[in-house]
């Protein structure tokens, strides 16, 4: 029912998700915020069970925090992913498992832009772009036929509002509002939120 | 009165030390000497071997340099029993954290991990602190190359050169003497070190088998780490008694002048 975005480029790394909270067929909201800020150039999007959720993005966010207060220093974004990873699928085996999928946008010196995909069965890879949901199915043939590494700021976001046009269009689920960042040297930076609105203008 | 509080590791004696801590470092002075040296394209550790008999089976390549992961070496002075728990802990702790995190474990925390595990044994009731100093070299992509030593009490620090063990006042003086803070290479490094253990080692000549030596340098993003053998660490010493009868040499000239 939900829908999480990611696309990579040469320097920076976009992550958006839809803002709708819904029990089963009835829609309770649709300004919920579905990405978390784990450390200064880390964002992840979870979607699943919906407690889940919650749990554990700040599970694994407090736990990075803890990282940093204990050695100074962050967690790189594959370490990061990793140590999330792991934790995914640790719990996948024991008897509270969670229902999560998510995806984890960072920036780091070493390596630059990345972006993971990992699912509840915590399957784990490095993309260049990737979604979750319902949403997958449009956007997916979107991102392949419009991606290039070396685009810039805003003709990235113009390929994201693409992928949301077309769940807008095709989907037959309600997802009006989606809410963007872009992670690249100088960290987390909100953008304009994608909604059916900011579309039409 | 001190036996009162000798036999139990947790008491605090009234001067408020700890006797069987104390007494653990004391059985590290005895026990063969390690070095480490710190230079801007690498890092060295070498260490006294005392097991020479010729008897003995060739088993282990090295007696006390050992490799804990893709990126740290260490090497112990003390009861080699109590230092063997240790490396496997050592090992134990950064495998850990490679399964956890998928990179390997920055310098810093494995040696505080441990050095959690040694400072348990000081205090908790019914075990004696592990007689064991080690010093620790390594790299990460968080502060570079990094030479560590950490001793019984728990207690741990980062040096540039350092050495423990036998005689490990004396070698640190001249270490300290004769290391060039920023200009240092690693062939510096592997010289200073055999000038500094024969220095230090009780004996008229050093010989390769006495000498372990093991160093650590950073090369297309992978650390290699390389331990010398005889022959090369034989080179080291032949150029060391060159360089040191040129020198006596030219003293002994310069006093017939004079």
């Amino acid at each position: 029912m939900e829908c999480l975005i990611g696309i990579q480029f040469k320097d920076y790394v976009l992550i958006a998700a839809d803002k709708t909270n819904a029990h089963s067929i009835i829609v309770m909201k649709t300004d919920e915020n579905k990405l978390y800020k784990l450390s200064n150039k880390l964002v992840m999007a979870v979607s699943g069970e919906s407690g889940d959720t919650t749990q554990f993005a700040e599970y694994i966010s407090k736990n990075i925090q803890l990282y940093k207060m204990r050695n100074t220093y962050e967690l790189s974004p594959l370490e990061a992913a990793n140590f999330t990873r792991r934790n995914l699928a640790d719990a996948l085996r024991s008897r509270s498992p969670y229902h999560v999928n998510l995806l984890l946008a960072g920036y780091d010196e070493i390596r630059g832009p990345q972006l993971y995909y990992m699912d509840y069965l915590a399957s784990m890879a490095k993309v260049k772009y990737a979604a979750h949901g319902y949403g997958g199915y449009f956007s997916l043939s979107i991102m392949d036929r419009n991606y290039l590494e070396n685009l810039s700021l805003e003709q990235g976001y113009d390929v994201m509002k693409k992928c949301v046009q077309e769940v807008h269009k095709r989907l037959a689920i309600n997802l009006p509002n989606f809410k963007v960042q872009v992670i690249d040297k100088n960290g987390i930076r909100d953008l304009e939120d994608i909604t059916m609105e900011s579309l039409k203008a | 009165m001190a036996r009162r509080y000798d036999t139990r590791t947790t008491i605090f004696s009234p001067e408020g030390r700890l006797y069987q801590v104390e007494y653990a470092m004391e059985a590290i002075s005895h026990a063969g000497t390690c070095l480490g040296i710190l230079a801007n394209d690498g890092i060295l550790l070498a260490a006294e071997r005392r097991n020479t008999n010729k008897l003995l089976d060739e088993v282990f390549t090295s007696e006390k340099i050992y490799k804990l992961n893709e990126d740290m070496v260490c090497s112990v002075a003390g009861i080699t029993s109590d230092a063997n728990v240790l490396t496997n802990e050592l090992r134990l702790i950064g495998q850990r954290y490679l399964f956890q995190y998928g990179e390997s474990i920055p310098c810093e925390q494995l040696v505080s991990w441990l050095c959690d595990v040694k400072q348990a044994y000081t205090q908790y009731g019914g075990k004696r602190p592990f007689g064991v100093s080690i010093l620790y070299m390594g790299w990460d992509k968080h502060y570079g190359y990094q030479l560590y030593q950490s001793d019984p009490s728990g207690n741990y620090s980062g040096w540039k050169a350092t050495c423990i063990g036998n005689n490990s006042a004396a070698a640190i003086s001249s270490l300290k003497q004769e290391y060039k803070e920023g200009e240092m290479t690693l062939k510096d490094a592997k010289s200073l070190a055999v000038k500094v253990l024969s220095k230090t080692l009780d004996m008229t000549k050093l010989t390769s088998e006495k000498v372990e030596m093991s160093t650590l340098t950073r090369k297309d993003g992978k650390t290699f780490i390389n331990i010398l053998a005889g022959t090369e660490v034989e080179a080291l010493i032949s150029e060391f008694e060159k360089t040191e009868a040129a020198a006596a040499e030219a003293s002994r000239k310069e006093k017939a002048t004079a």
